[in-house]
């Protein structure tokens, strides 16, 4: 124990840590774990097979393919909305700050079914698409818009703090030495906020990838069209096939976690770049 | 100082430019956040209060809401006691694999909803497991009220340990560490000293839990069984009336859970001026 831990006078650690893993493991890796069993018990052929299906394969594409949109709508919006709330000030600007955290505590049905509502062709917004003969609603256009409403906090939330640390000398020096704003902003600024752009989208794309609540809604659920990988998952489980619903969950589990190792080794390239 | 003037210095965009931003990101807002919020109480009254209270007041949308505060009234204190006794462990004492911890805490961030649920199907469900051992005790813990609130633990595990661990973090230790040198016992300790430091990053790991506890669909929908009265929760019941075709009494239990979401907001804002005023800093 001496050397598993420094030596201090506080006490508690070990009911405290103790708890910590007991309840970690109960709640959390024990049940995580039962996903690689049951995927083993499946065998790499077996999990090959679910993967490789036609419709499982239409599936991943379209919530990759979706959340990417989301992810990418997020990403320049979220920028723009993030500057404007560090650097101008207008009237009801912090109503409109703890607004934009809305998605976080907005329960997904709820978000799901009022979009649908909205977008639906006779939708409040989406009678102005009907009428130029653009569907939303029940498309993989609706998916994109439930996806960027569930993903619009990251991208502000992680620019804003690092937007608002940007030093004012540094781009005094550089106006003063001639550059205009916009190559202030191409040159000074951006690489500055560049890493956490990249992490917002990350987080954004992530958590698009595994939504369902708001998705299933508005996404009219068409077998190689709009339907959705999570959304398989539950239709397999409803079947029984607990095998195969654990299959697709492993397979988005390793896509997602190798587009996650993809963004930090951007991420860590661009920082090498920067340093040199 | 008038020498300078000649050469314009500027730090600030056009007006133009300004105005152009303010409505690109007002427009944004207005269409993705301000309008759905809007809509949900517009249709949710669209056939009047009536037809409002009545959904309300159905003994399926009860027995929902009733579920619904059951599942938060477990799920939080229990992912209260444990974010407490995990930041204490991570911020005030030095061990191996500390980061590793961490990065497991939040693991359950990273796991779509479903797959949530899933997990505990595998373990519990008929043909999971323990299932069969269940089974056989005549115990029943998917599509019943104890795998709603597991899943519901599950989704919202994290959120009250990753506020509490940078804030304890940043804290340091040499107040604990005075008290107990002075003769405080370690309960005496963590409730004078550790709790009023905290208080304010508590507040808002259990605001942010209990909003997504109550708020949780995809994992609860995969373990409920969607029974009607029994293991309904309110998103459920949102879910089920929506497809009914009833869409007054859909948004009217919906409108019930973004009243929740606006308070939550309200307060979330609350609790981020207090603590800016004492120079504590929140994770969102």
């Amino acid at each position: 124990m001496a050397q598993f831990r420094a030596h201090s006078v506080l006490p508690g650690f070990n009911l405290a840590l103790g708890f910590t893993l007991l309840y970690l493991s109960l709640i959390v890796l024990i049940p995580l774990s039962s996903l690689f069993f049951k995927t083993a018990e499946l065998g790499f052929g077996g999990f090959w097979d679910v993967v490789t299906s036609e419709r499982v394969v239409a599936s991943l594409r379209v919530t990759f393919l979706t959340s990417l949109a989301a992810a990418l709508v997020n990403t320049f919006f979220g920028l723009v909305v993030a500057w404007v709330l560090v650097r101008y000030s207008f009237p009801g600007k912090r109503i409109v700050d703890a607004l934009v955290d809305l998605p976080f505590a907005l329960p997904t049905a709820v978000a799901g079914i009022t979009l649908a509502t909205l977008y639906a062709p006779n939708g409040w917004l989406g009678q102005y698409f009907a009428t130029y003969d653009i569907k939303i609603a029940y498309t993989p256009l609706g998916i994109v818009v439930a996806l960027t409403f569930i993903g619009l906090p990251f991208v502000v939330r992680t620019v804003q703090p690092v937007l608002a640390d940007v030093e004012a000398e540094v781009e005094e020096a550089a106006a003063s030495l001639g550059a205009g704003r916009w190559d202030v902003f191409r040159r000074v600024i951006f690489p500055a906020i560049y890493p956490a752009l990249l992490t917002g989208f990350a987080l954004a794309f992530a958590r698009a990838i595994g939504e369902y609540g708001s998705v299933i809604f508005i996404a009219g659920n068409m077998p190689y069209i709009s339907e959705i990988a999570p959304l398989l998952i539950v239709a397999k489980l409803e079947q029984y096939d607990y095998a195969g619903a654990t299959a697709i969950a492993v397979a988005m589990l390793l896509i997602s976690f190798a587009l996650l190792l993809g963004i930090n080794a951007l991420q860590w390239w661009t920082s090498r770049r920067g340093a040199r | 100082m008038s020498t300078q003037t000649n050469r314009k210095i500027s730090t600030q965009e056009s007006l133009a430019v300004t105005l152009l931003l303010v409505g690109i990101a007002l427009a944004y807002l207005l269409l993705f956040l301000g309008l759905p919020l809007l809509a949900v109480f517009v249709e949710a009254f669209k056939k009047g209060w009536a037809l409002y209270w009545a959904a309300l007041q159905e003994p399926d949308a009860w027995s929902a809401i009733k579920l619904t505060f059951i599942a938060a009234a477990i799920a939080v204190p229990a992912n209260l006691v444990f974010g407490v006794a995990a930041a204490w462990a991570i911020a005030k004492f030095e061990f191996k694999g500390k980061s590793l911890l961490i990065t497991l805490i939040d693991l359950p961030f990273a796991v779509s909803p479903v797959v949530s649920g899933l997990v505990y199907v595998l373990l519990f469900g008929a043909q999971g497991w323990f299932g069969p051992w269940l089974q056989a005790h005549d115990i029943k813990l998917i599509f019943a009220v104890p795998g709603i609130v597991l899943a519901t633990i599950f989704v919202t595990f994290p959120f009250i340990a990753r506020e509490l661990i940078p804030l304890m973090q940043a804290q340091g230790k040499e107040e604990e560490e005075a008290a107990v040198s002075l003769g405080a016992s370690g309960w005496q300790t963590f409730w004078r000293v550790t709790l009023p430091n905290i208080k304010w990053g508590l507040l808002y790991g259990v605001i942010l839990c209990n909003a997504r506890a109550m708020g949780e669909f995809g994992a609860v929908s995969v373990v409920s069984g969607h029974v009607r009265g029994m293991t309904n929760t309110m998103p459920l019941h949102v879910e089920i009336l929506y497809n009914e075709y009833n869409a007054v009494a859909a948004f009217a239990v919906a409108s019930l859970l973004a009243l929740l979401a606006v308070v939550t907001l309200v307060v979330k804002s609350l609790v981020e001026w207090q603590a800016r005023g004492q120079g504590v800093r929140l994770q969102n």
